[in-house]
């Protein structure tokens, strides 16, 4: 397999690589890691006549503090985001997940931005990013706008961004007081992607035996990262306790929708989210007391 | 306007030590490259989509697959191959010294991505578990041996890349 004819291109600056989009946006495909991009080209389900390749650009790359946030630039490698202490400690949710992200030499070239720009709905980073309701910044010529990713996550690899907008920030907010997460997924092997995945949040009342608020972001289970809303909002107030999370479980298997495939039927996947949300729930506020222990 | 970006590229990359200068179509799969336009056929190619990790090379040391990066995209950088390995004509690498001792392959396809891979992983895990290694080759496949000595190669590999 390999991929058909192309134009290439190697812009110096996110100004020219902007500008050269906004001429070509109709044709064009920006190439970031490539892990995804390069084998629909090898197996041409992708023939954009023009690829704009982003990884000159190291102004993209980066992680960095901002208020209430950790700040990942787009081209900013998974490697790079495994490693990062500040990672680490402020995204914990994003540090568990990011290890679930391919194989190592996927994760050596993969981006945060072009797996978010790819939006493949068994993806680890969106799941992520719509369970701790972060951001995404779209940069274009016409100017640069915060996309909430609830709203950036359309369907199956559509997202809001326009042609001529480009990925360039992801934002992940801070965790709330005495609050803990957990990231579980079940996948045929490890590094496959995700049959179905959660993350979960759960913040506690000032005694640790309270939830207060909780969130469920599930991955393969549609097609885009899906809050279980009708859980989230039962779990307000409820104590931390086995029963919780089981009733939470039952909820989530009567809201979610997933759709069955080759890989896992719709019955397993739906069965599977409710296994998955208890036990993440669990640890997620287990990890609430440790954190406040130590 | 004329249109933006070329077919064919110049490239300057360093592979196992030499310097290259090539012109190259901007399609061809770096893969591709290293063993058609350069002869090193130790790269294996076995899926071209990025699952099988046949083609692994080292990328300014990162582990990458060679199929799913672009010729071009090399361009300034360093490569290392299997063919890179082996100190010299007369003497293994400790990985494939510990490769054939241990019977860490059958027919060879994907032993030297497991290289590869392992080259990079050992470099920073000197003393690993049987079960980071585990997942250390989880992204490379292996149709043959079902893993059992390319594990405890790769052990015994840590163990004499220690001694010397």
């Amino acid at each position: 397999m390999k991929p058909p004819r192309f134009r290439y291109y190697a812009p110096h600056s996110l100004e020219e690589a902007l500008a050269v989009l906004a001429e070509t946006a109709d044709e064009a495909k920006p190439l970031a890691g490539g892990q995804s991009l390069i084998p629909m080209l090898n197996m041409r389900l992708a023939r954009p006549s023009l690829l704009i390749d982003l990884n000159g650009l190291h102004e993209l790359s980066g992680i960095e503090l901002d208020s209430g946030a950790i700040v990942v630039r787009a081209m900013t490698r998974h490697r790079t985001v495994e490693r990062s202490p500040l990672v680490a400690e402020h995204a914990p949710l994003l540090a568990e997940a990011i290890r679930w992200v391919g194989h190592l030499p996927i994760r050596t070239r993969g981006t945060v931005g072009g797996s978010v720009a790819h939006a493949d709905p068994a993806a680890e980073l969106p799941g992520v990013l719509v369970a701790l309701d972060g951001t995404v910044q779209l940069t274009s010529q016409r100017g640069q706008r915060l996309v909430p990713a609830q709203d950036f996550f359309v369907d199956l690899l559509t997202t809001a961004a326009e042609p001529d907008e480009l990925v360039t920030e992801v934002r992940f907010p801070f965790l709330p007081a005495r609050t803990g997460t957990a990231w579980l997924e079940v996948a045929r092997r490890h590094g496959d992607y995700a049959l179905v995945g959660v993350g979960a949040v759960v913040s506690l009342a000032e005694d640790f035996t309270t939830i207060t608020e909780a969130r469920l972001s599930f991955i393969g289970v549609g097609g885009r990262p899906v809050r279980a809303r009708l859980a989230e909002s039962a779990l307000r107030g409820q104590p931390v306790a086995a029963e919780t999370w089981r009733a939470a479980a039952a909820t989530v298997r009567g809201e979610i929708d997933p759709a069955g495939d080759i890989h896992a039927s719709a019955e397993y996947r739906r069965y599977v989210a409710g296994v998955l949300a208890e036990r993440a729930l669990a640890l997620a506020a287990e990890r609430a007391r440790e954190g406040a222990r130590r | 306007m004329t249109a933006v970006g070329t077919e064919h590229r110049v490239i300057r990359v360093v592979v196992n030590g030499v310097p290259y200068e090539r012109e190259v179509e901007a399609r061809l799969l770096l893969s591709d490259f290293l063993r058609h336009e350069l002869g090193l056929t130790g790269t294996h190619v076995g899926c071209e989509h990025g699952v099988c990790g046949a083609c692994t090379v080292l990328f300014d040391g990162e582990p990458v697959r060679s199929c799913l990066l672009l010729a071009v995209q090399a361009d300034g950088h360093v490569i290392e191959t299997v063919e890179g390995l082996a100190p010299s004509e007369a003497e293994l690498h400790p990985l494939q010294r510990a490769f054939w001792e241990k019977h860490g392959l059958q027919c060879g396809y994907c032993t030297s991505g497991m290289l590869m891979v392992l080259k990079a992983f050992l470099a920073e895990h000197p003393n690993p578990t049987e079960e980071e290694i585990r997942e250390a080759i989880s992204g490379n496949l292996c149709r043959c041996t079902g893993y059992q000595n390319i594990v405890e190669a790769a052990l015994y590999a840590a163990q004499l890349m220690r001694q010397s």
